[in-house]
């Protein structure tokens, strides 16, 4: 390499370098004002699956079977045909509830309906959409080209694809207000809130639920309290006493925030949801890729390189050429 | 003793032999005991030494009695008048007022110590206890003095049990159950509303067989009767499991049978034996959640008689969850060496081959050009 090409390479270098300082870094989404979401408190859930039943009537989508065995609903994980699933937490003899020893407890496991969702993010056709009143991630079959791209970027491993199918789809829960459905929409709430009998799992604005979630942490464990079914603020409430609760709520700021959050009795990794990092997957690989092809200066570089490494292979050729 | 004289005793009960026997082998049966113990029970019944019984009623309605006398085993009422001694019973006393008294006492006095005391019926203590009285005494003072000399007390229903309706806010008459107030003597509670016949039945023929009352709980239940949640046997459990609720008395979920926890099924955190052994032995499910009414709780300490009828219970999981999903259900089978090194093998003859693409770029043409450069200058 003589000095002129040395020159050359170092200073497309350093344009590139250049230019991408001078793109910003995107910082997370901010929660929309009137984001709608759940919120699910493992403490209440008595594991009675009314909220998967209900799910699947309103999508109209089969009972998993395993072993031929017709009995009812067995879906292990999220599937193409289940968009909700309760799993139990069990450790040791598995005796109290709540307990992260000698004792078990329920999670419920749908999408997160991200504030910065990852899904939305990825999708290169726009086929997964963050809905810009509600918040809520729909995703729209007619648009998607089934790439998957929405499947790897879920931290949560909510989007699934229908393997099973000729023509199969992404299946994800879009919080009841998907075409055909429209329960919020329409004022009501999502299956799974209506059916559960102990508020468990109940719907509202972000901002509510979080005030509601707060309200519980801030409980004294044992003592009887009022917990609203359905929705927050409802005056149809249970019951019941107060667990002692994991100081935590999940979603708050994981990832970004999210407008589905969860409350329990222990830390939320023994309920499998994963240790997040306050900073969306979406704002980070946004800014990587925004400053990667900002202005196209990245893409002209690789070329530049690869043009200079094969022009440099064939430089003799040329050279032999001109002697010729 | 020998059969002529168990013959001889199906005879006295109006019964025949056969009838006896297996009316013995029956509530063996239900107190989870062999069939041997049923014989025995047979020859217990049989000896003429029958246990005295006093019945007491404080502050009761009668539906104790009323379902013991509803047992439907051929001619119970009989069997239960004939093989213990009841010389004491307010509704069965063929004596009345003083007659009544002086029988009761009269029966104390020749089995002290022998003879069992039932109590259906809360204490009130109100006052010095003037809220129920029989014969001028408040009942305290005939509960106290007849559990003197008992072998054995039996608290029979709720109201004996817990307290019951009489014990229920705001409780006027301060009304008491039994083992608070004889508290330094053993009780055994039938806790029901009323219970049913054949749990007080089988722990008094325990009584009269082995001298000894049956296995307890922590709560002085007979653990055979009240050893398991209503829940844990109920017939509609599998639509529990299933989230198929019952919403409201008469929708389509409570026609199919439906669980009826959202209804107020108190089922979760009641113990007893209902769905198991049933009621007034016509089978078919003939039993509060058996025919389409939620569960209430009334075997349970703070839950018949506290809880509103359609709150919602709280959930005892007796055994840790199995049939769902754990928080990592492992799905396939992983990869495999076969298909790692299949992989491995394509990603690396892809790499390899790039790489002596790019080498051979310029050789290549070089070498073409060299071959032209020879042919045209031999």
């Amino acid at each position: 390499m003589n000095r002129r090409d040395f020159l050359k390479v170092a200073g497309s270098g350093a344009l590139i370098a250049t230019a991408s300082s001078t793109v910003e870094a995107r910082g997370n989404k901010e929660p929309l004002p009137n984001a709608v979401g759940m919120l699910y408190d493992s403490t209440l859930c008595i594991g009675c699956r009314a909220c998967v039943y209900k799910c699947k009537e309103v999508n109209d989508m089969p009972s998993v079977v395993r072993d031929n065995e017709v009995q009812w609903d067995q879906a292990e994980e999220l599937s193409g045909d289940t968009l909700n699933i309760i799993k139990a937490y069990k450790h040791g003899t598995g005796e109290t509830k709540n307990s992260a020893t000698d004792g078990f407890a329920f999670i419920k496991r749908n999408c997160m309906h991200c504030v910065d969702a990852g899904c939305v993010s990825v999708c290169p056709v726009s086929a997964m959409i963050k809905d810009p009143e509600t918040g809520i991630v729909s995703h729209n079959p007619d648009a998607c080209i089934g790439c998957r791209y929405c499947v790897a970027a879920c931290p949560y491993n909510v989007p699934k694809y229908e393997y099973d199918e000729a023509f199969g789809q992404i299946q994800k829960c879009q919080l009841c207000n998907q075409k055909g459905v429209e329960r919020i929409s329409k004022g009501q709430n999502p299956g799974c809130v209506e059916v559960c009998p102990t508020g468990a799992n109940i719907f509202g604005t972000r901002e509510e639920l979080l005030a509601e979630a707060k309200r519980r942490l801030a409980m004294t464990p044992g003592e009887e309290y009022s917990f609203p079914l359905e929705r927050v603020g409802s005056t149809y409430t249970h019951r019941a006493k107060a667990a002692a609760y994991h100081p935590h709520i999940f979603g708050e700021s994981e990832g970004g925030g999210t407008q589905v959050m969860v409350i329990a009795g222990m830390e939320h990794t023994k309920l499998g949801l994963p240790d997040l990092p306050e900073r969306s997957y979406a704002s980070m690989s946004e800014t990587v890729q925004h400053s990667i092809y900002g202005g196209m200066l990245a893409p002209a570089g690789l070329l530049a390189g690869l043009l200079y490494f094969a022009r440099r292979n064939t430089k003799h050729d040329d050279e032999g050429e001109g002697e010729a | 003793m020998n059969n002529n004289e168990l013959h001889k005793v199906a005879e006295r009960l109006g019964v025949s032999r056969r009838t006896f026997m297996k009316f013995c082998t029956g509530v063996a049966a239900t107190l989870g005991l062999t069939g041997g113990a049923g014989v025995q029970m047979a020859y217990a019944i049989a000896s003429p030494r029958r246990p005295a019984v006093i019945w007491l009623s404080a502050q009761e309605c009668t539906g104790c009695t009323e379902s013991l006398l509803r047992s439907t085993h051929p001619t119970l009422e009989n069997l239960i008048l004939d093989l213990i001694s009841l010389d004491y019973h307010e509704t069965l006393s063929v004596p009345a007022g003083h007659a009544a008294e002086e029988a009761k006492l009269h029966s104390m006095k020749e089995n002290w110590g022998k003879y069992v005391l039932v109590v259906d019926g809360s204490i009130p203590m109100k006052d010095g206890g003037i809220y129920c009285k029989v014969a001028g005494k408040p009942i305290v003072e005939h509960v106290r003095e007849a559990a003197e000399g008992a072998a054995a007390i039996i608290s029979i229903g709720s109201c004996a049990s817990w307290g019951g309706i009489p014990a229920a806010g705001p409780n006027p008459t301060e009304a008491t159950p039994v083992d608070k107030v004889l508290t330094d003597k053993a009780v055994v509670n039938i806790p029901g509303c009323p219970p049913n016949p054949y749990n007080f039945l089988s722990t008094v023929l325990h009584l009269v067989t082995f001298g000894t009352v049956p296995e307890l709980d922590h709560l002085n239940r007979p653990r055979f009767a009240y050893g398991r949640l209503i829940h844990e046997n109920c017939e509609r459990r599998p639509h529990f499991d299933a989230g198929r609720f019952a919403l409201e008395f008469g929708d389509a979920g409570h026609k199919k049978g439906f669980c009826l926890y959202k209804l107020g099924c108190k089922g979760p955190e009641t113990y007893a034996n209902c769905p198991a052994i049933e009621f007034g032995d016509v089978g078919g499910g003939a039993w509060p959640v058996g025919v389409g009414h939620p569960c209430f709780g009334c075997t349970e300490e703070g839950v018949g008689f506290n809880k509103p009828i359609h709150a919602l219970s709280d959930v005892k999981t007796v055994t840790p969850p199995t049939t769902f999903p754990g928080i990592a259900e492992p799905v396939g089978t992983g990869v495999t060496p076969g298909a790692a090194a299949l992989l491995g093998a394509v990603g690396g003859a892809v790499l390899g081959a790039t790489a002596m693409a790019v080498k051979q770029l310029g050789k290549l043409e070089k070498d073409r050009v060299s071959d032209h450069d020879s042919q045209d200058n031999p």
